[in-house]
């Protein structure tokens, strides 16, 4: 049994169901992101492990012990909430130490343990002020401190990075994965962005109208995408999703498309079996990742199959470190990601190469990916 | 709300700006006409005031009205002054304002964060009492102090107020905590705290503002309250605002103008004190919650 079991949850308010048989394990040390649109239920299911939201049906269990109807503060879990949640009467110091303090741990404990939190979390000097006196940032690591004073079986983020600008998240999100690696403590955290998604997670569960979608870890998710969904939710710019029709071409299966000025373009796949063969003919989906649409000096060396193809360019953005490009297949506005100092020219043809390892197939009408 | 705010106001021009403040000054000084006439004809000797010009300057100021009004006028039966009465006043006051405050608060706390089925209705039909009219509960409320014991009770009186109070004051401590964050109620909770703990550690302390606003509602209301004080109350728990009717409008004697008005202001200085003292945590209090501070 893994180490918190999420088995077969659901959630309703009345007749309406919001969260459909949810089946998650998570191993301990693991780190598990819940990542989706707002509304898809990642909030309502962390909370129904923390405790503060009913199970509907189902059980979670921690550690082989159902907890259910456990209250929050006996399930020997820590949160990190959105807003930081910090009391605003209390002190730094009083913040970190008020669940050992109604949990009856003695003072001298709840000092050495106090005193431990701060040097890890490097807020030493910070623990005689009042929440109101501090910035974003430190906020952020008080409320992680009065999480790690609990030593929990798991600790819940729910979205701790989104009310921080831009920078600081990106300082605070190697600081937890700096934490996660050092603790080795189970996570799950829950947030919108796809991108603290794929750094953070050893697994990530993607989550669509009360309905996981995908659990795999970060690279299968992001490579092998469940759904065409998953797929244009995770990776920015998401990744192309082009209308193309399914050829066989001497025993190699192609996907055909249009260009920007009508041309034909035949791509092959490097996917080839039975499954995907009976779709010979018919119209599918080519998922194509911008990284993996680039001119020839920038294809990874790795790729096997790569296609070349000429087509029209729309629009060039360029944005520092890499240069987006925008031409169309198939009717469809489509991005690719190039090097900076690529040469290319809006509204001028362009040798496009295409690292079809990458390419995946979705079938239209299930919007679930063609495996095989 | 800082030094900010002064920055941020409309600028007017020099004009306006006089025109402005002549027309707050005039109110002002009319405003305050009253309580000026029955300052200076509290301290002056009677034949000055049946003499004379009520808006002239006393001659020869005197205390000797105000020690009468506090401790030789005669009330009803007896020349007791109103101490007696003040007392009464402050015996009735204070444990009606804490009781109704504290209440409120534990109502406010409970509708907000601990929501349970029906608790926006029961809100609903709580603030139904601060809309009912003193008078037409006088006979219910009478019978129900008799069938209790309370009748002619200061004890009586008190729950009459807090039980009048409790719809004001709950409104005031839902509305507070409505806005407070209910993230940090959780997180208390995932701490280990329980109810009462929540309330006192966590909600209690950052209610200063509105705690400050219901108790000076409740004071004033309660201090000032006539109906109840004379309809309820016997001679031994008379509150202030009956034994100073009962002192002006004494028909025997010679109508002592200057205590009535000395008594008066002894009867308005409670509510004046705690509005000096407390008045501007009042409006701050009233304004909390609609500028994110």
């Amino acid at each position: 049994m893994p180490f918190l079991d999420i088995d077969n949850v659901t959630k309703s308010y009345g007749a309406v169901e919001v969260l459909h048989r949810v089946d998650i394990g998570v191993e301990e040390g693991e780190f598990l992101v819940l990542v989706g649109p707002s509304g898809c239920g990642k909030s309502t299911l962390l909370n129904m492990i923390a405790g503060l939201e009913n199970i509907t049906s189902g059980t979670i269990s921690i550690k082989d012990r159902v907890v259910n109807d456990v209250h929050p503060s006996k399930r020997n879990i820590a949160m990190v909430f959105q807003s930081y949640a910090l009391y605003p009467n209390m002190t730094v110091g009083q913040n970190i130490t008020f669940g050992m303090e109604m949990h009856k741990i003695p003072k001298p404990e709840r000092e050495k343990k106090l005193a431990e939190v701060a040097k890890l979390l490097q807020i030493e000097q910070l623990l005689a002020r009042k929440p109101g006196q501090l910035s974003g940032g430190q906020r952020q690591r008080v409320a992680m401190g009065r999480a790690l004073t609990r030593d929990p079986d798991v600790f819940l983020f729910d979205e701790p990075l989104s009310n921080l600008d831009a920078k600081l998240r990106v300082d605070m999100r190697t600081e937890i994965k700096k934490l996660h690696q050092r603790l080795k403590s189970t996570i799950v955290y829950v947030t919108h962005d796809q991108i603290e998604a794929l750094t953070l997670s050893t697994r990530i569960a993607v989550m669509n109208k009360g309905y996981v979608q995908q659990l795999g870890t970060p690279k299968e998710v992001y490579d092998t995408p469940a759904n065409m969904f998953v797929a244009s939710f995770m990776g920015s710019p998401s990744m192309n999703l082009i209308p193309a029709t399914l050829r066989d071409v001497n025993g190699v299966v192609a996907a055909e498309l249009t260009g920007a000025e009508g041309q034909q373009i035949m791509l092959n796949l490097t996917q080839n079996g039975p499954n995907l063969r009976s779709y010979l003919g018919k119209q599918v989906i080519l998922g194509i990742r911008p990284e993996a649409i680039t001119d020839a000096d920038g294809v990874d060396r790795n790729a096997k199959n790569t296609q070349a193809l000429r087509n029209m360019v729309h629009v060039t953005e360029p944005a520092g470190s890499d240069t987006f490009v925008e031409t169309s297949l198939s009717g469809k506005a489509c991005i690719a990601r190039m090097r900076a100092d690529v040469d290319v020219h809006a509204g001028q043809p362009f040798d496009f190469v295409v690292n079809m390892d990458k390419a995946v197939v979705f079938d239209p009408a299930t919007e679930d990916r063609i495996v095989d | 709300m800082s030094g900010g705010a002064q920055d941020q106001a409309v600028r007017t021009g020099r004009i306006t700006r006089t025109f402005i403040y002549v027309v707050l000054i005039f109110f002002a000084l009319f405003y305050l006409l009253p309580f000026f006439i029955m300052l200076i004809n509290s301290i002056k000797p009677l034949p000055e005031i049946t003499g004379g010009n009520m808006m002239s300057l006393p001659n020869e100021p005197t205390v000797e009205p105000w020690i009468s009004a506090w401790g030789s006028a005669q009330i009803g039966v007896e020349a007791t002054g109103l101490k007696p009465y003040f007392m009464n006043s402050i015996l009735m006051v204070v444990p009606a304002v804490a009781i109704s405050t504290i209440l409120g608060a534990m109502n406010g706390y409970i509708l907000t964060k601990w929501k349970f089925r029906g608790s926006d209705i029961l809100f609903g039909l709580m603030l139904f009492s601060c809309f009912i009219p003193f008078q037409i509960v006088l006979i219910p409320m009478a019978r129900v102090l008799g069938t209790i014991g309370l009748a002619g009770t200061t004890s009586g009186l008190i729950l009459v107020h807090v039980v009048y109070g409790i719809g004001f004051s709950t409104l005031y401590f839902r509305n507070y905590y409505a806005a407070f964050p209910t993230e940090l109620v959780r997180a208390a909770m995932m701490d280990g705290a329980g109810f009462f703990r929540i309330f006192w550690r966590i909600m209690l302390p950052v209610s200063g503002p509105i705690a400050v606003v219901c108790i000076i509602w409740q004071f004033t209301n309660i201090w000032n309250d006539f109906l109840f004080g004379a309809s309820f109350a016997d001679l031994d728990s008379m509150p202030m605002t009956v034994a100073l009717n009962n002192l002006v409008n004494s028909s025997t004697g010679v109508k002592a103008y200057n205590v009535d008005f000395a008594g008066a202001i002894l009867a308005a200085l409670p509510t004046l004190l705690v509005y000096i003292v407390a008045g501007r945590y009042f409006v701050r209090g009233l304004m909390a919650g609609s500028v994110k501070g």
